[in-house]
């Protein structure tokens, strides 16, 4: 018992810890709040203002003249890159996962599905160099040009196709960042589904991909949407590889799926130098208003994984989705 | 179970005559998707490793490891060394708070706290590394005045560090076998001892695979750091806070966007350094992991 009581306050750091990174960012963006209100989500209008005039006051709190915070173009970003890159990193985690699980010969599919999994600990940094040396001029040179042509008629991917930096840019970047994680998830409930229905699929004559498909897939239902959830939480945070790829748009609504974006995390790297030039600081304190929104954006689709997970009673995924 | 025999035998039967060559079609279609799949990601985990290899390595040289940074050019040694001491730091400083967490997770499961912990440290994972810095920012670069410094990034890279150590620590534990606790605390120790003296060494390798991936994912954080550490071109010379430090995946961020072939060289050894260390520590991870469950283990 003394034990106990010895070790929980250390133990609790770890709460204490989420707890005060809300509350601080919390305190340090009050004055923008009030200052901003509602209009800081539904407004497009990110400006610092004219940074050599003399401060005024307005809602209480001290600009500068003509300092406006909206971050609707980051939230549209934000959202649009995320959901792009889940939907293309789920088809292939998915389906990586399936041929891991059945199509290559046990002894080989460790190593096999460890090398494609690696791809989970190559940093977020490498990713957008990777990404700005190859994958940009690819596509601006190559495969935007074939789709604005191919695929023009669809209004989203009709031209201009832009520089390559951008929307889909960022979307697959941020797939590839996010596809490990649904892989190693689902491969991880496929290979350790009870293996009498298998059995008994392949008895009344079903081939193998018809029992993959129809027997095995529809039992790891919920692991696949709760790595979905997760992998999602993941891309909405995703940092530096973003912050390369996405041409940092300010203040501009994406029009079609190759403009420029820019995201909440990539915004908050790219406006730091910016913001600190603002006497007043409430560049920066917008910005913290910026990381609190993500901040609660990510526990809140966390929370949902975390206890779709528990409650679903799959502990071993439980064990290895934090990895 | 989830599948009754009964929907089995709907879905491959289906409803009236399926053609043999739709279903043949249908195989070999679902095969091919799932083959596509896995080739992409193989073929995209192949080309980041060749570019990162075959430029980084050619950018390699002995000045990198000598010389300190000078506008984007020259070596890389103040990124190095700042790279290691704020790692190492964040993990030393992770590691007592992160084993008291997994102790209390999985050793004292009943009550309350256990449970809320697990969850908020699971959230915490979720938590954007972008997050943690600006925290780190607010609480230690501003309020407490130290302005970028290596003890500001530290702590930073140690709240990403604590979620990683906890849990595998916890995950390490509760693979035990609980006869151990029983014949400890038959013999008449208390639970303490039966769990720092006969628990923990016997999880400790397992603990510390995990004490390495955090490692491995402090190494390569830049986000929290740009808040944190800002950049430096000189040595670090042992001041905890007052003084910004350099770091590797800066350099990567950085010079990469620079107009000259040398500040690319750099950003291109930076990342060559930055990605071989995160392999070298994944790969051990996982031959020491596979080795432990005596190679039974079927992921």
């Amino acid at each position: 018992m003394i034990f106990r009581r010895l070790i929980a306050p250390i133990a609790s750091l770890v709460g204490i810890t989420l707890i005060g990174i809300v509350v601080f960012l919390w305190n340090y963006a009050w004055p923008a709040m009030k200052l901003n209100g509602f209009h800081f989500l539904v407004d497009n209008n990110w400006n610092l203002g004219n940074l050599y005039g003399n401060p005024v006051v307005q809602n209480g709190q001290q600009i500068m003249p003509g300092a406006e915070y909206g971050i609707l173009f980051l939230i549209a970003g934000t959202l649009a890159s995320t959901a792009l890159a889940v939907l293309i990193a789920v088809p292939f985690g998915v389906g990586s996962a399936m041929f891991l699980a059945e199509g290559v010969p046990p002894f080989l599919r460790q190593w096999v599905s460890f090398f494609v999994e690696l791809l989970a600990a190559i940093p977020s940094v490498v990713f957008g160099l990777w990404g700005y040396v190859l994958v940009i001029p690819f596509l601006s040179n190559h495969l935007f040009p074939l789709m604005v042509k191919y695929l023009g008629f669809i209004p989203v991917f009709a031209g201009p196709s832009g520089s390559g930096y951008g929307l889909l840019t960022s979307g697959l970047v941020l797939s590839l960042m996010i596809v490990p994680l649904i892989a190693a998830t689902v491969r991880d409930a496929l290979v350790s589904r009870p293996i009498g229905q298998r059995e008994a699929a392949l008895a009344l004559g079903a081939t193998r991909f018809e029992t993959l498909w129809s027997v095995e897939l529809p039992g790891v239902r919920r692991v696949v949407i709760a790595s979905t959830i997760l992998a999602t939480g993941r891309a909405l945070g995703e940092t530096m590889a973003v912050l390369m790829v996405s041409g940092n748009a300010l203040n501009y609504l994406p029009t079609n799926i190759y403009s420029n974006i820019s995201t909440m995390a990539a915004f908050i790297v790219s406006q730091l130098d910016g913001a600190l030039t603002d006497p007043t600081g409430m560049a920066i304190r917008s910005l913290a208003e910026v990381a609190l929104v993500l901040c609660l954006i990510s526990i809140v689709v966390n929370g949902a994984a975390r206890l779709l997970l528990y409650f679903s009673g799959s502990e071993r995924l439980e064990a290895t989705a934090w990895m | 179970m989830d599948v009754t025999m009964t929907e089995v035998r709907a879905a491959i039967i289906a409803p009236g005559f399926v053609s043999r060559s739709r279903r043949r079609i249908f195989n070999s279609l679902g095969w091919a998707s799932i083959a596509f799949a896995f080739v992409a990601l193989s073929a995209a985990m192949l080309s980041i490793l060749i570019m990162v290899f075959q430029r980084g390595a050619g950018a390699l040289n002995f000045k990198i490891f000598t010389t300190t940074t000078a506008g984007m050019t020259g070596g890389l040694i103040n990124a190095i060394v700042g790279t290691a001491v704020m790692s190492f730091g964040g993990i030393l400083l992770a590691i007592p708070p992160g084993i008291a967490a997994g102790i209390y997770l999985s050793e004292f499961r009943r009550g309350y706290l256990a449970p809320t912990l697990r969850f908020m440290s699971d959230v915490l994972v979720g938590v954007p590394s972008i997050v943690v810095g600006y925290f780190c920012y607010v609480t230690m670069v501003v309020d407490l005045g130290w302005h970028f410094s290596a003890a500001a990034a530290a702590i930073a890279l140690a709240i990403i560090s604590l979620p990683y150590i906890t849990r595998s620590t916890e995950v390490a534990l509760r693979a035990v076998p609980n006869t151990l606790r029983e014949a400890g605390l038959g013999l008449g120790a208390n639970t303490g001892t039966v769990i720092m003296r006969i628990c923990l060494p016997m999880a400790l390798p397992s603990i510390m695979t995990g004490i390495l991936l955090a490692l491995s994912v402090s190494v390569g954080e830049t986000a929290p750091l740009i808040y944190t550490a800002g950049w430096s071109d000189y040595l670090w010379s042992g001041h905890l806070t007052n003084e910004p430090v350099g770091y590797l995946t800066y350099v990567i961020w950085t010079a990469i966007t620079e107009p000259f072939q040398g500040a690319h060289a750099l950003a291109y050894a930076a990342a060559f350094l930055v990605t071989v260390f995160v392999l070298l520590i994944s790969v051990a991870a996982r031959v020491a992991l596979s080795r432990r469950s005596g190679g039974s283990h079927r992921g």
